[in-house]
């Protein structure tokens, strides 16, 4: 009787597995086969986010912020409101542009399909991807132009929403609250230096930073501000926030040019 | 044995001299694993062969671009240092060696025979920092030391990365590797007859060029630069003709080495590139002289020389194939060791020495900790420097087999147990009999870095 559930239990193992690797994976006309993201995942990723996806590499303990946990499915960068699973193209957009201030470098080196390949892989880790479908991504209206009037409009929806309590009234990342914030895995984390001069973690763009505040970044205690603000409203943050970056010009123009997602 | 005949052998053992003095175990840096906690085979398909990512990350002044690249984000104790060296068992085997055939007596007079040692050895040392000085500031420096214990600077250099923030222009200046797709500082295999691209190396019988090929690290300074993906790439090499070495031996003037390279997408094949080299120089023919002892730093009578040809590097599944073409030429008076300003020495019918070569190597990488490697080479001439070289001398075939198994593979350290046999032929350079001369290999070691 033991044996035969053994058995039942390697059945379902090996089933399993083999259902993470036909997940596939869709980017523009590229279709992502998860055998081959496989070998390259064993290839690039697996020191860091692990033989299981769970973000538990060799060289994890070492990293700060820690890796991803693929078995949660929650990621930071999305074009899809908070809580909802990232479409293929966030995540094909993340390997390419990797997540700034963190040890994940850009993947454009590798090549278009590689990197859909990886994203078929990668979605094999959580049954959600098998479970849920993605929401429809964000829209994000056409920018205003940048004013006075604009610009003080952010400052003071940075201060009534709270920003400054984990950024900093001058967005250097050291809020009243900064030196407790923890992710979704219990990890100590620190909130970004808006201040920095360098790049977002999910994209440079006014486009991108405007979808980070409407959508949050899942698994940190960034919220997203979809409900909160009016899409008028979070350009005038983001406005806002180019001020914050402009006192330290000269060491953004000294950092690279941010690898392009396709 | 004629004159000729000995003046080829001769050039046929400087070669062999010339690779094992200069072909040194090549590298892969596990201190750019510990600072970013990637494992070896990111940035390698084996190391020491770089992949896509890993030439981006040279291309990029040994930077990921994700602000943890200069040296202040680092602890204070972290030194970007590594070594690399391997213990190993090889079989060496020569078929056509003269020898006295009483041992001891040189009266006896000289037979061929076939020569076999085999044992433990030891590797040369390796030992290389490198990294980034300060955001977009790379260095490199490379000290070795020979398995008998002689030294030497094999590369050292600083590049100014990403000049006016742009990744299309870089300036390096010191000793360096030229730019070389397939790298002879990252070839895979190691062995006495099989850790050398020959045709990097070629110079014809008899030729008394200085320079010894695109294969040793030349002091210069470096323009270069490349896409985002370093998928379009090109390079221009302004290089002292003194064959990378230091104290300026020959001392008057310059040499150019350019390379393009270019890869693109091919669906469910992956990425393929394909290049274009020349290096176009010159080269001493006569020194001035004191007493009849030349001078050094006085070279004249330069006359010129060129190696150029293409490559690609193609990926097929789990295969690859390295292709590579070369042509080669030297100026006559290069050719026949004859001094520019003693025409009259040029034997009847002298001409500038011409040659074809290239080499087809192939991997099959089961997965990152194993890969086997195949590579043939051969070398033909198409013109000898004198009429009286039988045509084939300088002809050479070679052929490389093995493996490499990478059990460790960290973010720390690698450690690759290597097996390979190698063998050369060399047309017609038996000392004796005039047939050709055959070489084989065997080894097998432990090859490891830290």
């Amino acid at each position: 009787m033991r044996s035969r559930i053994s058995f039942a239990m390697i059945f379902v193992f090996l089933l399993l597995g083999q259902s993470s690797l036909g997940q596939e994976s869709h980017v523009g006309t590229l279709v992502g086969n998860a055998k081959k993201g496989k070998a390259l995942y064993q290839r690039y990723c697996i020191f860091c986010h692990g033989a299981d996806g769970d973000g538990r590499g060799d060289s994890a303990p070492y990293l700060d912020p820690k890796p991803r946990d693929f078995t949660k499915a929650t990621f930071k960068c999305r074009s899809t409101p908070s809580g909802s699973l990232p479409l293929d193209s966030d995540l094909y957009d993340t390997i390419t542009r990797g997540v700034h201030a963190s040890g994940m470098p850009s993947w454009k080196p590798l090549t278009r399909q590689e990197r859909v390949d990886l994203v078929a892989y990668i979605k094999g880790f959580s049954p959600r991807f098998q479970e849920e479908k993605p929401a429809a991504a964000v829209v994000i209206p056409a920018e205003p132009p940048t004013s006075p009037e604009s610009v003080k409009r952010g400052a003071e929806l940075f201060q009534s929403m709270n920003c400054w309590l984990c950024h900093g009234k001058e967005g250097r990342g050291n809020g009243p609250s900064a030196s407790s914030l923890t992710d979704s895995k219990g990890n100590p984390i620190t909130p970004f230096d808006l201040s920095s001069g360098t790049r977002f973690k999910c994209g440079d763009s006014d486009q991108g930073l405007f979808r980070d505040l409407t959508t949050g970044l899942d698994g940190t205690p960034m919220p997203s501000f979809s409900d909160a603000l009016k899409p008028d409203q979070i350009w005038d943050v983001v406005h806002y926030i180019h001020t914050l970056r402009a006192s330290n010009k000269s060491q953004r123009s000294q950092a690279q040019a941010e690898p392009k997602a396709e | 044995m004629g004159i000729a005949a000995i003046k080829r052998v001769g050039t046929q053992w400087l070669l062999v001299a010339t690779l094992l003095a200069v072909v040194r175990p090549a590298y892969a840096i596990p201190a750019f694993a510990r600072k970013y906690g990637l494992p070896c085979s990111a940035c390698h398909e084996g190391w020491p062969m770089l992949n896509n990512f890993g030439q981006t990350f040279k291309d990029n002044g040994y930077q990921l671009g994700n602000d943890r690249d200069a040296p202040i984000y680092q602890q204070p104790a972290y030194w970007p240092v590594m070594f690399r060296t391997t213990p190993n068992w090889h079989r060496e085997s020569n078929d056509r060696v003269a020898v006295d055939k009483v041992p001891g007596q040189a009266s006896s007079g000289l037979v061929e025979t076939t020569i076999s040692p085999s044992g433990f050895d030891l590797s040369g040392l390796d030992i290389i920092t490198a990294g980034t000085l300060y955001n977009n500031i790379s260095f490199f420096v490379q000290p070795f030391i020979g398995a008998s214990g002689g030294t030497s600077i094999a590369q050292t250099w600083v590049r100014l990365d990403n000049l006016f923030g742009s990744r299309w222009l870089n300036v390096k200046m010191g000793k360096f590797e030229l730019d070389e797709m397939i790298s002879q500082e990252r070839i895979l295999t190691l062995s006495s007859t099989g850790a050398a691209y020959y045709n990097y190396f070629f110079t014809p019988p008899g030729d008394s060029n200085i320079f010894r090929g695109i294969g040793i690290p030349q002091l210069g300074v470096e323009v270069s630069g490349h896409s985002d993906n370093d998928y379009t790439r090109y390079s221009v090499s302004v290089l002292s003709s003194n064959d990378g070495q230091t104290g300026l031996p020959a001392g008057n003037s310059y040499d150019v080495y350019t390379n393009f390279a270019q890869a693109f997408e091919i669906p469910r094949l992956g990425l393929q590139r394909v290049g274009v080299y020349g290096y176009f120089g010159q080269s001493a023919t006569f020194f001035q002289t004191t007493g009849g002892q030349p001078i050094p730093g006085t070279g004249m009578g330069n006359r010129g020389f060129y190696r150029a040809g293409a490559y690609g590097q193609w990926y097929l599944g789990k295969f690859d194939f390295q292709t590579f073409y070369m042509h080669g030429y030297d100026n006559v008076f290069l050719g026949n060791a004859v001094p520019a300003n003693q025409q009259s020495q040029l034997p009847a019918g002298a001409a500038g020495p011409t040659w074809n070569g290239g080499f087809v190597e192939a991997h099959y990488t089961y997965n990152p900790r194993l890969i086997g490697i195949g590579r043939y080479e051969l070398i033909r001439m198409s013109r000898e420097a004198n009429p009286s070289i039988r045509g084939s001398a300088g002809n050479l075939d070679t052929w490389t087999i093995g493996y490499r198994w990478y059990p460790i593979m960290s973010p720390r350290a690698g450690l690759a147990w290597v097996q390979e046999y190698s063998r050369i032929v060399n047309a017609g350079t038996a000392p004796i009999s005039g047939k050709d001369d055959i070489s084989n290999s065997f080894l097998m070691g432990l090859d490891f870095d830290f």
